[in-house]
Parts: structure tokens; sequence; C-alpha cells
């Protein structure tokens, strides 16, 4: 018998060093989330995984994908309180890009916009941004579409660790001054050895990362959250 | 979203309605036709004001607007304001009216550049010069949505939002009930 922690009321197993987002995902449960894949470690920087650990004192909020499990812990994560906090999270990081769906090749495949249906999220709420962030088309199979980053760093963390080519690096500062950076002399794609069959190539959650010449290739209705929310396919793989 | 409901079930008188589309394609409406014959119980429940239905040119005291697209020009903004002083409920339709949509995709750029890029620089028929008619409203710096303009009571996503997510939405309302849309009806595309 496993230890276990309660999620919602419900009981969790759980092994030991797993974190709550990692035993939520293996018992079929989902908690939101941008910045974290299973393949990699947590970057803990999106904040949509967001929990409340109740303890004697009330309760205190924490990052799912970063806090270890523990047994008899008592967690809250799909209540009005964190949901709308979330929905909040959603509608600053869509009006700091520039995420136009209707033309976004990703549209139906992304892990944003799935996760802003689930959370309801009806309206940017805030004033937009329109920030000016060129796109890079240099490279003879790869687009960078950089309006739609949300700097979940998994581009950076995947080239590095898995490709060993350290193609994209985070810098810069401000909401408008962070970016992804490309890892060459002219800073352009095409000047670096990336390839699309890399790892990175294939890891970005929204569409900034593209294979050129297969864009819109599913018919709408049957793209995967056409098909049923994300919060329905946990247990799929995670591209 | 985040918005209380702020009218009464109605359902003894018809209610009125007007709809307009500002920096839009006309694509909201088009869908708002498919919702077919279901457009005949529509209207024994509402009757239309100002509306591309009617042509009627300036909205009266209604209960519910309906705004397609988002603000390009001075005129979108004027009408934009009729409409919320006159509209109990008013409900953003469409990706335009949400976020700005495809119009806004210029807002990277200098107004004055695309001018010139498109009636002096490229061959066309504006012999070489930028339209200036007074009675052409005047461009916006930047495309915006609705809601950083006036109060906004519901959103409807979508490009255009499906049929039935307008239906789900008219009988949501008509019903005094909070609008919602399921997953299916919950587009941004
Ligand atoms: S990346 Fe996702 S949210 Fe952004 S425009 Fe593309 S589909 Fe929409
Ligand atoms: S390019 Fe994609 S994978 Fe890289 S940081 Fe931006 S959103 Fe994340
Ligand atoms: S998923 Fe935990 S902070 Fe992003």
């Amino acid at each position: 018998m496993s230890a276990t922690f309660q999620l919602d009321g419900e009981d969790i197993p759980f092994t030991p060093g797993q974190t709550i987002m990692q035993a939520a995902k293996a018992a079929g449960v989902y908690i939101p989330h941008l910045c974290w894949h299973p393949d990699f470690p947590a970057h803990g920087s999106c904040k949509l995984c967001t929990v409340k650990l109740i303890d004697a004192h009330g309760g205190r909020f924490g990052s799912s994908c970063t806090m270890e499990a523990q047994a008899g812990m008592s967690i809250e994560n799909r209540t009005a309180e964190l949901d709308d906090k979330r929905r909040t999270l959603l509608q600053m990081f869509f009006v700091e890009g520039n995420h136009f769906c209707p033309s976004c090749e990703k549209s139906g495949n992304c892990v944003l916009q799935a996760t802003a249906y689930e959370l309801k999220m009806m309206s940017p709420h805030f004033d937009m941004f329109y920030p000016d962030r060129p796109v890079d088309a240099s490279h003879p199979d790869v687009l960078l579409d950089f309006n739609r980053c949300i700097m979940c760093s998994l581009c950076v963390t995947a080239s590095r660790d898995v490709d060993r080519k350290n193609v994209f690096a985070m810098g810069g500062r401000g909401i408008l001054g962070r970016k992804i950076h490309i890892n060459s002399e002219s800073g352009r794609l095409a000047d670096t050895d990336f390839a699309v069959t890399d790892r990175a190539a294939n890891i970005c959650p929204v569409g900034v990362i593209l294979t050129k010449r297969k864009g819109f290739a599913v018919p709408i209705g049957e793209r995967r959250y056409d098909k049923a929310p994300i919060s329905e396919q946990v247990k799929e793989p995670t591209a | 979203m985040n918005a209380p409901m702020n009218a009464a079930p109605v359902a003894t008188k018809k209610l009125k309605v007007a709809t307009t589309s500002l920096a839009g394609c006309f694509g909201c409406h088009m869908s708002f036709l498919d919702i077919d014959e279901r457009i005949l119980k529509l209207l024994e429940l509402v009757e239309f004001d100002r509306s591309p239905i009617t042509d009627i040119k300036h909205c009266g005291p209604c209960d519910l607007g309906l705004i397609e697209g988002g603000l390009c020009n001075a005129e979108n903004v004027h009408v934009l304001r009729e409409f919320r002083s006159h509209c109990k409920i008013l409900v953003a339709v469409g990706a335009c009216a949400i976020n700005g949509g495809l119009p806004a995709q210029r807002n990277h750029l200098d107004l004055r550049d695309i001018l010139e890029e498109v009636y002096q620089t490229e061959a066309g028929v504006s012999h070489g010069h930028i339209p200036n008619d007074p009675e052409l409203p005047l461009p916006l710096n930047k495309v915006h949505p609705i809601h950083e303009v006036v109060k906004v009571d519901y959103f409807l996503p979508g490009c255009p939002p499906p049929a039935d997510a307008i239906w789900k939405l008219l009988t949501d309302l008509l019903a005094g009930r909070t609008p919602t849309l399921g997953h299916g009806l919950m587009h941004y595309d």
C-alpha cells in the first residue's frame, strides 16, 4: 500500500520524490499547467499549476510542479478560487503576446488555447500589448513565430539537455524585453545546427516552433483539443 | 466573463436587439444567419433595431446589442459608444471584437508606413495619393478590442463563433440565464 495525499478530496498515491503534478498525472487527474512537461525537470515559471496546501494555519499557495508530495497532505486544485487566479494568469499571457488563433498553425493543438478553454477564458480582460516580435523564417525547415512565445523555456531545456546543441537561450528583462534568443552570431536560426528532427523542434506547447510546409494539416473538428478538453486527456502522451 | 447579469429576464414583451459590424468582415453576421430556420423562432421573441438586417441607421433603446469587429477608425468608436449607451446588455461577438483579431495584425507597423505602402508604393487604383476625403473616417493608430473603450457584459469567442454558439448565447439571455458555452462551442478560431 503506497502513501497517499488528498487532491480535491480524492486519494492520490505517490512514490517518494514525486511532485504533486507527477503523482496527479499518473493518477489521471488534471492540474492546469503550461511550462511543465513530463519528460523534463520542472521550470516552475508559469504558475498555472498553483495549488493550495491546506494546513493548520489555513492554506498556502505553491506550484504543484515543484512541490514534493507527502503523505497526508490535503491539496486544493480545481476550486473557484484557484481557477479564477489561473484565468487571470492566462489573460496576462494572452495580452502580452500576439495570439491570433484563427491564423495560427497550432490552433486546436495548442496547450495555451486548450487551457484557456478549460478555464473558460472568454476575453483577454486587460488592455492588449501588441508587442513587436519579429518572425524568424530563415531556417529551411522550421519557422519561429515569437509572437506566441510564453517563455516556458522547454525549447531551451530540450535543445541543451537532449539535443546537446544549446540553440535557444532566454534573456533580457521586463515583460517586453525578456525573450528567447537564438545562439548564433547573426541571431538567426538558419545559422545554427538546429534540425527539424531535434527534440526542441517538437516541444513547443504553443505555435512558435513550427515545421514548415505542414501547417493546418488536420481539419477543424479533428484536432487534438477539438475532440476532448485538455482535462480529459491527462493519460494521453504529451507531444 | 466576470460580469454580473444586469437585466432581469423578460418574457412577455419582445426584446429589442441591435447588431453591427465595426472592424470586422461580416463573418460573424453570416454565422448568425447560419442559425437557419431558428431565426423564425427568434423573431417571435425579439425585434431588430439597428442592424444590417433592418438597415436602421441609429439604434434606439435596446435590450441587447451584438458587436462584431474591433475598432480601427473613429467612426467605429462612435458607433460602439452609441450601442453602449442604448443597450442594456452588450456582447462582444467574435475574435476581432474581443482581441482586435486579424485587423490588429497591423498594430506593430506604423500607420503612415502602411498607408504609403498601400497607396503610393504599390501599383493600384489610387493614382499615388492617400485618400483624404472628409467623408472617410480617420483610421486609429492601432486597432483595439471593444472592451478597451466601453464596458462589455459578455464575450462570445470564435472566428466566427459557430451558429450554435450564437444560438446558445441568445437562448440563454432570453431565458434570463448567464450564457455559457461548453466544449465544442468554445473556440478562438
Ligand atoms: S499559440 Fe495557441 S493561443 Fe497563441 S495564437 Fe496559436 S493557437 Fe492561439
Ligand atoms: S519558443 Fe515555445 S518552447 Fe520555447 S520558450 Fe517559447 S513557448 Fe516555450
Ligand atoms: S507548470 Fe508549474 S509553474 Fe508552470
